[in-house]
């Protein structure tokens, strides 16, 4: 859901169901790298509701762009996380195919 | 990369619209002789570790804004290109439930958002359902069943469903039986998880609400339509059981006994803790500790001797006898070798804030290594549905 002006796109608060602090906090970090951004914060309103605000605040562009945008780079960032970290843990197997095997 | 394009050639305009050269742009600018690319190392020292000073610990934020540092001409934005190339993982070690493990060049955001998750938010089956057919053992039905619940599962639980609503069948419900009993003039026996035995087929309990004529298969519990053991050949080559067999469920006197039925179901660790795949999953950041000056002799032996958890070695270069960190990873930060007058400006006590050493210690129900990869597809799946969500 997002609270925002028809008039004013670059500032916007999503109000987002079901998510905590991981995802929020996530975002933040990813809102706050993108130079479009010139404000982002969250906030959990109340602690049992299971819901974040996200507050973006843009020099130009639509904040809900922004924020895909951002949830596209996180993606992006995790896919590389997890491809890299596969392909650790595989290097790690075929060298020591006996597991018990400390490296150290 | 963009973000660092865009600022300096908002920059190099203005300025070219003021000396009325227009020819090389950015490139040129980025070539000028005064054109900082990197931070003062002091401030890069701030920015990428955390000093433990002997009272307090100080630089511990991370600084996340993109134009933290615009003034100084060095650009903070978050460039993909670059993760790419500075983020790392190492395995230190992997054993069948621990893995430890060395992310580099990551936000403290990112990986606590991991870790949040492993804790969580990764699935697994654990028992939720206990159906009692007799309990004559001091251990009350509400403390037995709890007990069960907490008992890890070896079961994939990628293979079954979330029950929610459903009723129970093959694919949302592992049926388990136990049935012990202590028989009179015998010692007392422990009843452990090696005493529940799965049921492929469901309930073998008749409902009691159950009225309809004899001649029929009694209706039970579960509503199975296969045997579980049909459905993968996981199952019937390595059937589902307690990750240990050896967990203390009960104790039995002479005389007592139990049966019961346990309906396992799959569920999220914050939904309560049985969930939970992983006994813990934490990181701390990479300890790194810095000789400002040379330190020598009696110097040398006393900060060896400083150190509850020997960081230091003595080196000894042509009769001359000089301090050396030798195992920086084992430090824990105690500040121990910076007491004392002056130690704090020989050593240095620092954390390299991107150097996480991760630690995931699995339940049993799925290796550690698939953990990880299933905590990060979750917040992919998060973003995605956000961006379902916005679009």
């Amino acid at each position: 859901m997002e609270h925002g002006s028809f008039t004013d796109e670059t500032k916007s608060t999503f109000s987002v169901a079901d998510e905590d602090h991981t995802l929020a906090n996530t975002l933040r970090y990813t809102l706050n790298q993108d130079p479009r951004v010139t404000f982002c914060g969250y906030s959990i309103p109340h602690p049992s509701d299971n819901r974040v605000n996200i507050r973006v605040q843009t020099t130009g562009d639509p904040a809900r762009e922004v924020l895909k945008d951002a949830c596209q780079n996180l993606m992006v960032v995790c896919q590389h996380v997890r491809n890299t970290f596969d392909k650790a843990v595989l290097d790690v197997k075929l060298t020591n195919p006996v597991r018990d095997i400390n490296i150290k | 990369m963009s973000g660092k394009d865009k600022n300096l050639h908002n920059m190099s305009e203005s300025e070219s619209e003021q000396e009325g050269v227009d020819k090389e742009g950015i490139e040129w600018i980025m070539n000028l002789p005064d054109v900082p690319m990197k931070l003062p190392p002091h401030v890069e020292l701030q920015r990428t570790r955390v000093e433990c000073k002997a009272d307090a610990p100080i630089h511990t934020d991370t600084i996340q804004y993109s134009g933290a540092f615009a003034s100084m001409g060095f650009d903070n934005s978050l460039r993909l290109d670059n993760f790419r190339n500075n983020f790392k993982i190492e395995v230190i070690d992997l054993k069948e439930d621990d893995i430890e493990f060395d992310m580099i060049g990551i936000d403290p955001a990112l990986a606590n958002a991991f870790r949040r998750i492993l804790i969580s938010e990764v699935p697994t089956m654990a028992i939720e359902k206990v159906l009692f057919a007799n309990n004559t053992s001091i251990v009350q039905d509400e403390v037995l069943a709890h007990r069960l619940g907490l008992v890890p599962i070896r079961v994939d639980p990628r293979l079954f469903k979330y029950s929610d609503k459903d009723a129970p069948n093959e694919n949302n419900t592992i049926v388990f039986r136990l049935h012990a009993c202590c028989e009179r003039g015998k010692p007392r026996l422990t009843v452990t998880s090696k005493a529940l035995t799965w049921l492929p087929n469901g309930s073998e309990f008749p409902l009691v609400s159950d009225k309809s004529v004899s001649n029929s298969k009694p209706k039970t519990y579960t509503s199975f339509s296969c045997s579980q053991n049909t459905l993968s050949k996981e199952f019937s080559n390595n059937p589902i059981g307690p990750k240990d067999s050896d967990i203390i469920l009960a104790r039995l006197g002479p005389g007592q006994e139990i049966e019961l039925e346990a309906h396992a179901v799959k569920g999220m660790g914050k939904t309560h803790a049985k969930w939970s795949p992983v006994a813990t999953a934490w990181y701390r950041m990479l300890p790194e500790v810095v000789l400002m000056e040379e330190i020598e002799d009696e110097l040398a032996e006393e900060l060896e001797k400083k150190c509850p958890v020997n960081v230091f070695d003595i080196e000894d270069i042509a009769g001359k006898k000089r301090a050396t960190v030798a195992r920086p990873r084992d430090c824990t930060l105690c500040r121990e070798c910076i007491r004392g007058d002056a130690w704090e400006k020989r050593v240095a006590l620092r954390r390299v804030k991107d150097h996480f050493i991760f630690k995931i210690e699995s339940t049993g129900a799925l290796p550690p290594e698939v953990l990880f990869t299933e905590a990060v597809k979750i917040l992919e799946d998060k973003c995605e549905r956000l961006i379902a969500e916005l679009s």
